[in-house]
């Protein structure tokens, strides 16, 4: 599996580079919240200062979208983790037909490009004449959130030794007791894993959400806001950076709580 | 007496109709209270499908299984007052060594201080005592194997099942855990079903043994009978070294259409009162004894002869006289050899 | 150990008999545990894509902009227009070139991560391969947009390095340069492959990885270069993670409506479309009509790829 211990220099060089070439962008973005200059873009800045932190913190509009997100994320989650828990106890060793169908439906909302979901979810409420609301938004997200929690649960349950099961129920613990002493516990980080990552996916989505959120503003239907008809450049860096900031932590503790289950890292 | 675990007419079929695979095939069981019973056979054979049926892992597809007198055949396992000790003991690695033993009260709401007096009573028992607070993955195979046995005992089951529990042991640690097994089951007198592969194993634990072949039992009997007296020539092929002879052979070396005769039993000696000369294809030495493999009237027959410093073996291609005693030779039924 | 022990008598009631039914019905269990996901994709999810294929052979009212529920073909007939044409073969376009160029740029990546990092570093790599993978699309794309500004900072460095005359020849090319570069097709086109590049660095990497050393032991055993390895070893093998990259950074493409509209010109791609039609200009059947144009060439795009065998690799 390893090679010669000596990789060439072009090959070093063009991998180093890729990931140059996605984390200076990033890097860029700290950097211009710090940025004294807020009628443009220019590089470099003219000069650094902590001010607009302050000032983002001011702006009621930041606050509102950032609690819809909140609260949005929060619920799609909470749906998500049921249905794919239930989903990956159903798939994980059974064999029956129509079970492939299934893994594929399931992946289906986030296989198929957002434009897609978001206007079928848009003709559905159109066709049932649902108007928007907070549900509308949560409906859309729980569903494409699904296959995230599903992924990590069922990768976790088929690590999980067959007989623990059976042995609990030979030593007198029935189904239920079953999934509260042995299930729950070995599964319970990989659902936490899968959870962290469907909030972030959900803070994070605009697509499917700017086809049914109405009126309504998350985060990122904010965001693509400023970024057509900028308000206030430097808020909108501020912004930027907090949200870098508020995704990085879930993402590395999911990793962090899966790192077992992942095949890539033996 | 109500045995303790009967099997009546019991089948297992797998698959769908035309790929069918009858792991277990129209068995009938009957296993004594108190009793070492042994489930022997080649993997495949349909010993681990019966195991699984008593403890309800598996529910049959026809036939009934009784314990202790009651039907339990649709029950499932938390129901049946059977436990078991599986191959790689899965023991919970979230739980504690002693929480793992203290299971099955745990499930039973027994309290807190009851069960961990009754767990570490156990651990005692199984000779683990202090090992309570550490996890399994801290163990030894032969540490987790204990504790398996204590969490299953605890409860006090009717049966113990134990499934094939010393094949990842160690040469020396398995024997010294025959003697121990055997030791522990006599002293508390509880049925032990014991499903293994090894006939050695088989034949220096059991009080019976019931020898499994394609999903059929061949031969329920003791020691003793099994290996002297095999039903079938699969049982005198499995349990030990047979020279089985059929036709032709057979009736000019044993008079009867069909033999066994234990390789053991034939001795060398001189050209008179000999039963059949032929010369040696091969020798090999097994330290306790020596295997001489003979052409003799037309069958390859083995002989094992003890071991005796200072003898002189044939060579290959030198002539032998084979002697045995007419109780030696088994007539066994003239099957198909399926 | 006291034979006088009783054990206390198993907990009865309405828990263990519904244990006892689940385990003797395993079909029963199958049931009660897809009900709730199958009942909501079913309903929610499968439910709004016949929806969005229903409305695709309505039609408008032209006085009242309303949806006309009768059977239609008229929208498929102008997807056939020129102007429409013109829009899936420049979306199509623009995903294939991302694609090619991902799989340039991420191969010799995850060739790397695979088969040279080890340990701390390996694990520093994936973290830094999936971070951008996860955090905000917007902000990733707003980054680009402070990037390629007239006064940003690809402005600026390319005037440190003289290079200004690069620059905008770049930008007078027809068809893909612009004003500046976050107004042109070029710009477009990097900020794509930058959003997409982790999805294929991923799979390859994994692909990679699977390739048993042995393999590649063998082959330089056997007299060939390691450019030769590469080619006729190591790259068919590692096709399949190619392949299921591909599928992600072709249909991410294909339906993105946003990067066009902040980093490009006005012409037109498949996702601005749709998002149009069913928004402003109200003709929520023509979106959906011409919405199925991607799904379309998506689904002809995953029977390409899954005979290569990109689904083993996902």
């Amino acid at each position: 599996m390893r090679s010669d211990p000596r990789a060439s220099f072009g090959l070093k060089t063009a991998a180093w580079g890729a990931i140059a070439f996605l984390h200076i962008p990033l890097a860029l973005i700290i950097l211009y919240a710090f940025s004294a200059e807020d009628k443009s873009y220019v590089f470099p800045p003219p000069a650094l200062t902590t001010q607009w932190f302050g000032v983002a913190w001011q702006r009621e509009d930041v606050w509102a979208a950032i609690t819809l997100s909140f609260e949005v994320a929060a619920w799609s989650t909470a749906v998500a983790v049921v249905l794919g828990a239930l989903a990956a106890a159903a798939l994980a060793r059974a064999s029956f037909f129509g079970r492939d169908a299934i893994s594929l439906l399931l992946i289906l909302p986030i296989a198929l490009p957002g434009v897609i979901t978001g206007i079928a979810l848009r003709s559905a409420y159109g066709t049932l004449h649902i108007p928007f609301s907070f549900w509308t938004i949560v409906i859309g997200h729980a569903t494409f959130c699904v296959v995230v929690v599903f992924n990590n649960a069922i990768a976790r349950l088929r690590r999980l030794q067959p007989n623990l099961i059976e042995a609990s129920m030979d030593l007198g613990a029935d189904g239920f007791q079953t999934v509260r002493h042995i299930i729950l516990p070995q599964l319970g980080s990989a659902l936490l894993a899968g959870a962290l990552l469907a909030f972030a996916l959900s803070f994070d989505e605009v697509i499917v959400t700017t086809f049914t959120a109405g009126q309504q503003t998350t985060l990122p239907i904010w965001m693509l806001q400023e970024l057509i008809r900028p308000r206030q450049r430097p808020v909108t860096n501020v912004v930027a950076v907090v949200i870098i900031a508020l995704t990085f932590v879930p993402i590395l503790a999911a990793y962090w709580l899966t790192r077992a289950d992942e095949p890539v890292h033996r | 007496m109500t045995a303790a675990v009967t099997l009546d007419r019991v089948s297992c079929v797998f698959g769908t109709a035309g790929h069918e695979v009858r792991a277990v095939d129209g068995v009938d069981l009957n296993i004594e209270a108190g009793e070492f019973f042994t489930l022997l056979g080649p993997s495949g054979s349909g010993k681990t499908t019966c195991l699984r049926m008593i403890g309800g892992f598996t529910l049959p597809t026809a036939g009934r299984v009784l314990i202790g007198g009651q039907d339990v055949t649709m029950q499932p396992p938390y129901a049946r007052p059977v436990n078991t000790v599986f191959q790689d003991y899965a023991l919970f690695p979230h739980m504690s060594i002693r929480d793992n033993v203290a299971y099955a009260l745990m499930v039973r709401k027994v309290d807190r201080t009851e069960r961990a007096r009754r767990a570490d009573e156990l651990l005692a028992l199984v000779e683990l005592a202090g090992v309570g607070e550490r996890r399994p993955a801290q163990l030894s195979g032969g540490q987790r194997q204990r504790v398996a046995l204590a969490r299953a005992l605890i409860s006090q089951p009717q049966v113990l099942l134990l499934d094939e529990p010393l094949g990842a042991l160690d040469l020396k640690l398995r024997e010294q855990m025959q003697s121990e097994l055997k030791a522990l089951q006599r002293r508390l007198g509880i049925t032990f079903l014991f499903i293994t592969h090894d006939q050695h194993e088989a034949l220096s634990m059991s009080d019976r043994i019931g020898v499994f072949n394609r999903g059929r039992l061949e031969q329920v009997g003791t020691p003793h009978q099994v290996y002297n007296a095999p039903a079938t020539r699969f049982v005198a092929n499995f349990v030990g070294a047979a020279n089985v002879l059929d036709g032709d052979a057979a009736m000019r070396l044993t008079g009867r259409a069909s033999a066994m005769l234990r390789p053991e039993r034939i001795r060398l000696g001189v050209a008179d009162d000999a039963r059949v000369s032929g010369a040696v294809r091969e020798v090999q030495y097994f330290g306790a004894f020596t295997r001489l493999k003979v052409d003799a009237a037309g069958a390859l027959l083995q002989a094992d002869l003890p071991e005796a410093p200072g003898t002189r073996w044939p060579a290959p291609g030198e002539a032998v006289h084979l002697h045995w005693d007419a109780g030696a030779v088994h007539a066994l039924d003239a099957e198909p050899a399926a | 150990m006291n034979a006088a022990q009783a054990l206390p008598a198993a907990a009865g009631g309405l828990q263990r008999r519904i244990s006892d039914l689940l385990y003797t019905r395993r079909g029963l269990l199958l049931l009660a545990l897809l009900a709730p996901p199958l009942l909501w994709f079913g309903v929610i999810y499968l439910g709004s894509l016949f929806a969005l294929l229903a409305n695709a052979f309505f039609g408008i009212d032209d006085f009242t902009g309303q949806v006309v529920r009768e059977f239609t073909l008229q929208n498929f007939v102008e997807i056939g227009n020129p102007a429409n044409l013109d829009v899936v073969r420049r979306s199509v376009t623009m995903a294939v070139a991302v694609t090619l160029t991902c799989v340039l740029i991420a191969f010799p990546l995850a060739y790397f991560m695979a088969r040279y990092a080890t340990g701390t570093q390996k694990a520093a790599l994936y973290i830094a391969v999936m971070l951008p993978l996860w955090s905000s699309y917007l902000v990733r794309l707003y980054a680009w947009k402070l990037l390629l500004a007239r006064e940003g900072a690809i402005s600026w460095l390319a005037h440190e390095l003289h290079l200004v005359w690069l620059l905008d020849a770049l930008l007078s090319l027809p068809a893909i340069g612009g004003p500046s570069l976050s107004f042109s097709a070029i710009g477009t086109f990097t900020v794509f492959v930058y959003m997409w590049l982790p999805f294929m660095i991923l799979p390859v990497q994994a692909a990679i990885e699977r390739i048993p050393g042995s393999y590649i032991e063998a082959s330089s055993d056997l007299g060939a270069s390691p450019a030769l390895t590469l080619r006729k070893v190591i790259l068919p093998l590692a096709l399949p993670g190619i392949a299921a990259g591909s599928i992600f950074t072709f249909s991410l493409t294909l339906g993105d409506y946003i990067i066009p509209q902040v980093i490009g010109d006005s012409t037109r791609y498949i996702g601005q479309v749709v998002y149009m039609q069913q928004g402003v200009a109200g003709n929520l059947p023509f979106a959906a009509a011409f919405s199925l144009v991607p799904i379309v060439v998506v689904g002809v795009y995953l029977w390409l790829a899954k005979r290569l065998g990109a689904f083993d690799a996902l």
